[in-house]
């Protein structure tokens, strides 16, 4: 993402669009993207109203208020001029985009976002059974980031365990080595705004890959989330909750899916 | 793609994301329509917000904005619902998010009765979501659970900015926007309900929910 110099009027209503900061006003009256800092997630250029007026316009009345010590009060989700601009990424600072915008549709999910459908078609793809539990271990996320080394300092811990990621996953297509859990050399310092990490594992294993990631994230300069899944047994109840109280979790939020999803994948 | 999920904050109630979602290379030939229905039906019950996951949600920006608008006062910050479910051409997430439990069970029931096909999921507090279930007559196939944050969590913003920033799971809804709008909103410049309208608009999946949102920048008024 790039702001014009020619456009911009300085008026700073970008700024705090930037979920990491990324965008700040010179001391010359133009906003400046720090581009080591910004994940391209687009959401400067895609989530505010353009207005398209001439700069020379904006300016002159700006200092015209200035002048009669009047302080606008526009709107904030406003850039008067259009200044913010995309650009054309190149490898390896496209991955930015393909996991920090989310209408970014990576190639080999098919889904926008940045994981894949994990629990929420497992009525019908069966991904996860009875008696196995799916992770979802997404790391940057709320508005933190992360880059790919930290991503990497997880998933190697994760494949001591023997676990064995999505093959789907878009973290996944990036490892170099998904048996030992390395990732592609060339794109370890590009930051990103959140990615996940996905697998499954018998339900047995749950203790052990909670005490890895929660060990992991303490040693991570990120956040981290966690989610984890199951298929429920016919009468709606799952012996994972009770796993996740034994180990002094207290679950309030979930995402349940109903089992509309055709054909089921009991029946395919 | 969680990002329903994670949803900090004691204000789980009457915040539900119900979605339809097809499979890929399995139900996903000829889904569009189906996922139109479905955003159809869900449009009945009132829901706070509704988006398809790529053009946008029910609060969007204006590409090219009337500068006299400011002067009337007459922005659209909403498209109709109708924008919504015709821009789906294809295989996504048809989400609509709800205040209500009791809108959820309806939802369920009539998404039940028209039988779509696609995978039916309601991201909300465990216990509401059961009970709007068992409601409808559905016994849940599968469950997430949120175990929420580890790590660094002393680089996360305050717990009422969190509240509001964690309901885009994209995080495309920034802490300091939202800490722009709880400024104006107290300092009498946008109310609540406007300042949670511009909060919505980053959120392009419709997981936003306004109504949660203008509940806690009315009660950041009070107390920030």
């Amino acid at each position: 993402m790039w702001i014009n110099p020619r456009l911009c009027v300085g008026c700073a209503n970008c700024v705090p669009f930037c979920p990491v900061g990324a965008i700040a006003v010179e001391p010359g009256g133009v906003a400046v993207i720090d581009r080591d800092a910004c994940v391209e997630c687009a959401n400067c250029y895609r989530s505010m109203s353009r207005e398209n007026l001439p700069p020379w316009l904006v300016r002159a009345l700006r200092k015209a208020a200035q002048l009669l010590r009047l302080r606008p009060d526009p709107d904030l989700d406003i850039c008067p001029t259009g200044a913010i601009t995309p650009e054309p990424l190149e490898w390896p600072r496209v991955v930015r985009s393909l996991f920090s915008d989310p209408t970014s549709e990576h190639k080999v999910t098919g889904v926008a976002g940045r994981g894949t459908e994990e629990a929420k078609t497992n009525d019908v793809t069966g991904r996860t059974k009875e008696g196995q539990a799916g992770f979802t271990v997404e790391l940057g996320r709320p508005g933190v980031g992360v880059t790919f080394g930290d991503i990497e300092r997880m998933t190697v811990a994760l494949a001591r365990l023997g676990i064995s990621f999505e093959p789907k996953n878009p973290v996944t297509s990036l490892m170099e080595d998904p048996r030992v859990g390395r990732i592609r050399r060339d794109i370890l310092q590009e930051r990103i705004l959140s990615a996940i990490v996905e697998f499954t594992v018998p339900l047995e294993q749950v203790p052990e890959v909670l005490r890895t990631v929660e060990e992991v994230s303490t040693q991570l300069d990120t956040v981290v989330s966690i989610g984890v899944y199951t298929k429920n047994a016919p009468d709606g109840s799952n012996p994972l909750l009770g796993i996740l109280h034994q180990l002094g979790y207290r679950p309030r939020r979930a995402k349940v899916n109903m089992g509309l999803g055709r054909p089921l994948a009991e029946v395919r | 793609m969680t990002n329903t999920l994670h949803r900090y904050g004691p204000r789980q109630e009457g915040d539900y994301i119900v979605f339809a979602i097809p499979a890929r290379g399995i139900n996903d030939a000829g889904c569009a329509g189906k996922l139109q229905a479905f955003l159809r039906l869900a449009s009945r019950f009132n829901p706070v917000n509704m988006g398809n996951g790529k053009q946008g949600s029910l609060f969007r920006p204006e590409r090219s904005l009337n500068p006299f608008t400011w002067f009337t006062k007459r922005r659209r910050h909403t498209v109709p619902p109708d924008r919504v479910i015709e821009e789906i051409q294809g295989p996504c997430t048809a989400a609509a998010t709800f205040d209500s439990g009791d809108a959820v069970c309806a939802v369920l029931r009539a998404a039940r009765e028209a039988d779509l096909g696609m995978s039916v999921n309601v991201s909300g507090p465990i216990e509401g979501t059961y009970r709007a279930a068992r409601e409808a007559g559905i016994t849940p196939h599968s469950i997430e659970y949120s175990l929420e944050f580890r790590g660094r969590t002393d680089l996360l913003p305050e717990a009422p900015i969190l509240e509001l920033i964690t309901m885009c799971g994209h995080s495309m809804v920034s802490r300091h926007l939202a800490r722009k709008v709880a400024s104006l909103v107290k300092e009498g410049r946008l109310t609540s309900e406007e300042g949670a309208t511009y909060l919505a608009k980053p959120c392009v999946c419709g997981a936003f929910n306004p109504s949660k949102a203008r509940l806690i920048l009315e009660e950041m008024r009070h107390r920030w």
